[in-house]
């Protein structure tokens, strides 16, 4: 079966959730189905280039289904609005860019101290500022990382096609139910404006937020199950929880003490580092033989992709280890991957931000050579190559 | 065996065996409260929470919404769903929540600072949108939680610790500004008139779309105390002296003016879709259109 998703055709019958078949649409797009197909029922945004699409096909598509879209002021609103959607008992979603992801960063805080499942989409161009509005960059890793204040953890994955984005838009929604945590999708503007295949399955799972399982007296809203996340009472289900970003006890009642704060934080963490295995995905390519292994995500792992097969070509065994999961950064796979190899070479769209974690991960043990660009465009195959020649010339 | 120390505080029994006749409604267990003696956010919670009882709403479905100030509290205090969220984004947040259940009645209660400064952007938008939701700010003519700043209400000449020369800005008119924003129910009452500021909630409670009260409030603490109303009492003195009840009054012409009378009493009270009325015949028209 073919689905043209014209805009006339997406208008489709109301329950069309999943819009099964084989499409022909942009990363944008395949999020925005991805997160429609996930069940996501919430969308609140504002306008930015290049996520617009994101929010248009929101704005089209969630009346269909029975949600709901609202295009809000601006990204402050948008996030908070978010975060009461979930707590109204919804799944829900924004998408933004640079510039909104910055205004978000607040209430993304939020979101992590009162363990609000949600998603947030930044589909990145170049910055800093105003930057690049219409081209690529990847410079929002760090900020995606910790741009809330305080120590927390959080999980964001980076696909690398329009087929991807629906995946993981789809596996972000579960892992934010699954953690109580907002879950970052850092795409960019290449593959958000790239048109490929994307093919929708019939089925999609839909993941069930963990409830209470004990009657309103005894519920206390903050208290962690075995694996540390608590289960959570929706607004209107007679709970009547109390939510605060202020550091809370297990009542959900704030407590201004050190104690009570480190107990909290410590549990935020751990409650996702403690199962990170289950989530860190990567894929690791031609690197069974490799002596030199280029490590990158998003567009950029692709343009490496290209780089590596040049290497090929000339005889260079080089790999590539593609990061589908950036936070909480795959430490391991980085480091097993170190010691294999003679030397890394990273491919991003910055001047060096997930680079400084490759050199965390791989403790120094071989020479790193970036292979970095501003923004603006992407990489390249011959300057990947470039990168692994270089870095094999370190060695020598 | 040693004696318990007692984690907190005793709570202090005012008269010894009465309750509030409000406290089914109340987290007890927090108290005493954080704020102030003479402070009236007490008399607004109580207010709205008699409201609530005469209602006959069921508290299982209202929503307290605060941002983050003394008011910001409120949410802390009633023993209902209820979130603290983060400065000024207590609208917006409301939003969403009753979007995804419009089932219940979603209640914003916050400052004027976290409201008309930080936040302002949202209350103008929820307002255009006739958003369903009943925002009750109190004002003090300050932020008092962080010490008695200028706010976008401080009058003209008051101090506070950031116009320490007194206040050369204008402050908004904030019945004004709720209406011309498109504020369908907006109303202003001080603490002072309790039994008529609980109506007015009553009313706002079952009035659909976006319903704005102001409700002035003494700071002693932190506003009073440099603007020669030294105790909450004088405060009161000096509503019950100046505040003028008058209803359908063109609020363009309301402002708090510093030793003059104020109006206080109904604005506007009017009918017109609202955002959740909107979007359903929206959606219907949608389905009828493609099924
Ligand atoms: C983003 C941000 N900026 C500043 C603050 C500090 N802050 C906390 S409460 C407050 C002012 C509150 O004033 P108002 O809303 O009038 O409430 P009141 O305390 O007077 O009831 C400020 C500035 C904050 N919490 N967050």
């Amino acid at each position: 079966m073919t689905n043209k998703t014209t805009a006339r055709d997406a208008l489709g019958p109301a329950d069309k959730r999943i819009l099964a078949g084989i499409h022909f649409m942009n990363g944008d797009e395949a999020i925005a189905e991805g997160a429609i197909a996930a069940g996501c029922k919430f969308f609140a945004a504002y306008p930015i280039t290049p996520q617009s699409e994101i929010a248009e096909r929101m704005a089209r598509r969630l009346p269909q289904v029975g949600g709901v879209f609202i295009q809000m002021e601006d990204e402050l609103g948008a996030m908070a609005a978010v975060i009461g959607a979930a707590w109204g008992g919804v799944k829900a979603m924004t998408a933004t860019s640079g510039p909104g992801f910055s205004l978000m960063m607040e209430n993304i805080g939020l979101a992590v101290m009162t363990e609000t499942p949600c998603v947030v989409v930044n589909v990145q161009r170049g910055a800093p500022s105003t930057g690049l509005p219409t081209l690529v960059g990847q410079g929002d890793m760090m900020q995606a990382r910790w741009g809330s204040h305080g120590h927390y953890e959080i999980i964001a994955l980076s696909p690398w096609s329009p087929q991807e984005a629906f995946d993981l838009t789809v596996k972000a929604f579960a892992l934010s139910e699954r953690f109580r945590v907002p879950v970052l999708i850092m795409t960019d503007e290449v593959v958000g404006h790239m048109y490929e295949r994307v093919e929708i399955p019939e089925e999609v799972p839909v993941a069930q937020r963990r409830k209470p399982k004990v009657p309103p007296e005894e519920f206390l809203p903050y208290k962690p199950e075995e694996d540390l996340v608590p289960p959570m009472a929706c607004a209107g289900e007679g709970y009547r929880v109390h939510v605060t970003g202020l550091t809370h006890d297990e009542r959900g009642y704030p407590a201004m003490d050190p104690d009570t704060h480190d107990k909290l934080v410590r549990r935020l963490c751990e409650k996702i580092l403690r199962y990170r295995s289950e989530f860190t995905w990567y894929e690791e390519i031609m690197l069974e033989d490799a002596e030199v292994a280029v490590v990158s995500y998003g567009i950029s792992s692709r343009i490496a992709l290209g780089g590596v097969e040049l290497a090929r070509e000339k005889g260079i065994k080089a790999g590539l280890l593609r990061l589908i999961t950036v936070w909480p950064f795959p430490d391991e796979a980085v480091r097993r991957v170190a010691e294999r190899v003679k030397g890394l070479v990273v491919v991003e769209i910055n001047l060096g931000q997930i680079a400084r974690e490759v050199e965390r991960a791989s403790r120094g043990i071989v020479p790193i050579q970036g292979v970095f660009h501003a923004g603006g465009r992407i990489h390249t195959p011959e300057e990947v190559l470039a990168g692994i020649e270089e870095v094999l010339k370190c060695r020598q | 065996m040693p004696a318990v120390k007692p984690k907190s505080k005793p709570r202090p029994e005012v008269l010894p065996g009465v309750r509030h006749p409000m406290e089914k409604y109340l987290r007890t267990d927090r108290l005493p409260h954080i704020w102030c003696s003479g402070c009236g956010l007490g008399i607004a919670l109580s207010s709205f929470l008699y409201a609530i009882e005469e209602l006959g709403i069921d508290p299982n479905k209202v929503a307290v919404v605060s941002g983050i100030g003394c008011s910001g509290r409120f949410a802390g205090y009633v023993k209902m769903d209820s979130y603290h969220t983060t400065h000024g984004r207590a609208i917006p947040f409301a939003v969403g929540l009753k979007l995804a259940n419009p089932d219940l009645n979603v209640v914003v209660f916050s400052g004027d600072g976290d409201l008309f400064a930080i936040g302002g952007n949202h209350f103008i938008h929820a307002a255009r949108r006739n958003a369903d939701i009943t925002v009750l700010c109190v004002n003090n003519f300050n932020y008092g939680m962080t010490g008695g700043q200028l706010g976008p209400t401080t009058p003209p000449e008051a101090r506070t610790t950031t116009s320490p020369y007194g206040n050369f800005e204008h402050p908004f008119n904030l019945v004004y500004l709720a209406a011309s924003a498109g504020a369908t129910y907006v109303a202003r009452w001080t603490t002072l008139h309790a039994r008529r500021l609980k109506e007015s909630i009553k009313e706002a409670l079952q009035h659909p779309g976006f319903n704005f009260i102001e409700i002035i409030s003494p700071c002693p603490t932190n506003f009073g105390r440099r603007n020669r109303l030294r105790d909450a009492l004088d405060e009161m003195r000096y509503y019950a002296d100046k505040a003028v009840i008058q209803h359908g009054v063109d609020p363009a012409g309301a402002e708090v003016v510093p030793g003059k009378e104020f109006i206080v009493g109904k604005f506007v009270d009017v009918r017109k879709p609202t955002y959740l009325e909107l979007y359903r015949k929206k959606t219907e028209e949608l389905a009828a259109r493609f099924g």
